[in-house]
């Protein structure tokens, strides 16, 4: 289960080839850091993956049903969510109605059983409450249900982004650089947060920058440079290898 | 208050007058015979004065000056604020609905028919509410919908006999099935591309009403539109329509109430605050922005049918881009996305123009200073949205 495939994905923005070839797993129970520098094409791999931008050519398939071509909310309905880069939040609603929205996909009730508020509609209502309160829980964030997500402090934004991933009940999460403009003492809880969630049964896919995260969790590393594949590997052989040390560093 | 500070005031209130005594001028002096100067004095003189009074007692008030009279005054409403806080919402709002319901009793003709149209405003001002202040669509011809409903009892009981209660759902699914028409080429723009092309819609609506002779009979209107009848029953007097519409706008109120509170609600709010965030969210934002749009549209057909049988007559021009903005306006002033935000901005839009027909000629001038005022005090809405839970703290 929740094993996503890519397939020599390929991304042309006009005559920019945004990602070439890029073919790599996620397999159940796995951590795997998508690292690469500025530019490389992570986040595009992000877009492609949820349906945001059209791969050129190529196929990402999940479960053995093919993703590409589906549109963003029909992914999200398989179990893959994900954060962005840059925080988006709802800014104008609470945190708890924040993760209420991602159970969009996971509940049915429609116009006429709103109106009416059915029985059904509102067991539905009281258990995507419940399962929402329980995401903000998981992220430490239960007792700001209430406060707008706009006013809450920069790092509780970002694992409220988590938390709104969670809420959707995903069994494949992909986290776009989760520890931007963390300290140190938040990253390391965040570490230990994508910890839990893999006990829960989630993989998880990240782009990061802060390599002490990406070594310390991450079973796999994919390296990306200029939309192109040049290494795949444990964190340990990946920090050996010279064509990444190049692409870093430079000749 | 700093010398600072009031100096600052000082100066802001005498570019105010300047600025006033500018726009004044040219309107009252500028005559055929001459430049005069004697008139506009006169009613400068008498808005300085009062300018100046009402930012020295304010002034005063900064000062501490007049806290023997405001602290007690401050308190009392306090005390009201909290009694209002600890009855339960069910009771005010039971409160409310016996004064509207007991209304009639007491008003006259003229009263009915204010009331009869602040109720159709409200309608009309909750379904653009849906469209506007939930899903974030700003839509300028949102009249078109009213349009289609009035015209759709219109022409059904006149050529088919269908009676007003059969008409009623019928003209809300044209008004929806038109909204969905709208909503689907529109879907793709956004923001100021998406107003101007709902403007250019809700005018070609109203020009074919105007022009389609054989259908509509064109600008002479459609007449003799038979009154709602129950059982033998006709409501024919003013009283007994206001008890018709009274019962539409409820039923607005509490689908909106809990459309608003419902799965669907929270994904409107999710597109207006981040449609792509909403989108890789789980939110199929195509499918439930066109359900924004025939929501609203259903609500405004709803209140057209209502308007249709009240005048007995139905034309084109009523349903002209003005009325469009009047609503938007209703909805933006009193708060968007608020129930009771938009209920008291038709309140105060429909009836402040009554009660100022004493100034007669200067009624529409207060208006607009009102509207502009409000803007500037409170522009998030004289009674802005909240929606599940407490809030801790209001966004600015």
């Amino acid at each position: 289960m929740a094993n996503l495939i890519l397939d020599d994905i390929c991304v042309r923005f006009g005559g920019l080839q945004a990602l070439t070839d890029v073919s790599f797993s996620l397999a159940e129970g796995e951590v795997v850091g998508l690292i690469g520098p500025n530019g490389a094409g992570k986040t595009t791999v992000f877009n492609v993956i949820t349906g945001v931008y059209k791969a050129s050519s190529g196929a990402a398939t999940y479960d053995g049903k093919r993703i590409t071509g589906l549109r963003p909310y029909q992914v999200l309905a398989m179990g893959i969510a994900r954060t962005f880069q840059n925080i988006r939040l709802f800014p104008r609603m609470t945190a708890l109605e924040n993760c209420m929205v991602a159970q969009h996909s996971r509940s049915s009730v429609g116009v006429v059983g709103a109106v009416l508020r059915s029985p059904s509609q509102r067991r539905e209502e009281a258990r995507i409450q419940e399962k929402s309160q329980r995401a903000l829980d998981f992220m430490g964030l239960g007792d700001m249900a209430d406060e707008i997500s706009s006013n809450l402090p920069y790092g509780h934004q970002r694992r409220l982004e988590i938390a709104r991933a969670l809420a959707s009940e995903p069994q494949t999460l992909l986290l776009d650089e989760p520890a931007a403009g963390l300290n140190p003492s938040e990253s390391r809880e965040l570490m230990e947060a994508i910890g839990h969630i893999t006990d829960l049964g989630i993989n998880v896919l990240m782009v990061e920058h802060d390599m002490k995260v990406v070594m310390g969790i991450c079973n796999r590393i994919v390296v990306l440079d200029h939309g192109v594949m040049i290494a795949e590997g444990r964190p340990e052989q990946i920090q050996r290898d010279p064509k990444v040390i190049e692409a870093y560093l430079g000749q | 208050m700093t010398i600072q500070e009031s100096k600052r005031l000082w100066v802001s209130l005498g570019v105010g007058l300047f600025w006033f005594l500018m726009l004044l001028w040219p309107l009252l002096g500028i005559k055929p015979g001459g430049l005069e100067f004697s008139e506009t004095w006169a009613v400068f003189s008498k808005i300085a004065v009062a300018a100046v009074l009402i930012v020295a007692v304010y002034h005063l008030r900064q000062a501490g000056v007049l806290d023997f009279i405001g602290t007690p005054l401050v308190k009392a409403s306090e005390a009201v604020g909290r009694g209002y806080q600890k009855a339960p919402t069910w009771l005010l709002l039971a409160v409310v609905l016996a004064a509207a319901l007991i209304y009639p009793q007491f008003a006259g003709r003229y009263g009915n028919d204010v009331a009869i149209s602040v109720l159709i405003y409200i309608c009309l001002g909750l379904g653009l509410n849906v469209v506007v202040g939930l899903a974030g669509l700003l839509d300028l011809g949102y009249i078109a919908f009213y349009g289609v409903g009035a015209y759709a009892y219109a022409l059904l009981s006149l050529h088919f006999g269908l009676s007003f209660w059969t008409c009623l759902p019928i003209a809300a699914m044209l008004a929806a099935i038109s909204g969905c028409i709208i909503g689907f080429p529109t879907l793709r723009m956004r923001g100021d591309y998406l107003a101007i092309v709902t403007l250019g819609f809700g005018e070609i609506v109203r020009l074919i009403l105007n022009n389609w002779m054989t259908l509509t009979n064109g600008p002479n209107g459609i007449l003799g539109i038979p009154r709602p009848d129950f059982f033998g029953y006709n409501f024919a007097s003013l009283s007994s329509l206001y008890y018709v519409i009274l019962g539409i706008a409820v039923f607005t109120v509490l689908a909106v109430y809990r459309l608003n509170h419902s799965r669907i609600g929270r994904a409107w709010e999710a597109i207006r605050e981040d449609e792509t965030a909403a989108e890789l969210m789980g939110v199929n934002t195509f499918l439930l922005k066109l359900l924004a749009y025939a929501m609203g549209a259903t609500f405004a057909g709803l209140a057209g049918a209502f308007f249709a049988s009240r005048m007995r007559f139905v034309g084109p021009e009523s349903f002209t881009f003005l009325e469009s903005a009047m609503v938007l306006a209703m909805v933006v002033l009193g708060g968007m996305g608020s129930i009771p935000g938009v209920i008291l901005g038709v309140l105060v839009l429909v009836a402040l123009p009554e009660l100022f027909r004493d100034f007669e000629l200067y009624r529409m001038l207060v208006f607009g200073g009102v509207m502009c005022t409000m803007m500037l005090v409170r522009p998030a809405g004289l009674w802005p949205a909240k929606r599940v839970g407490r809030r801790s703290e209001e966004m600015e």
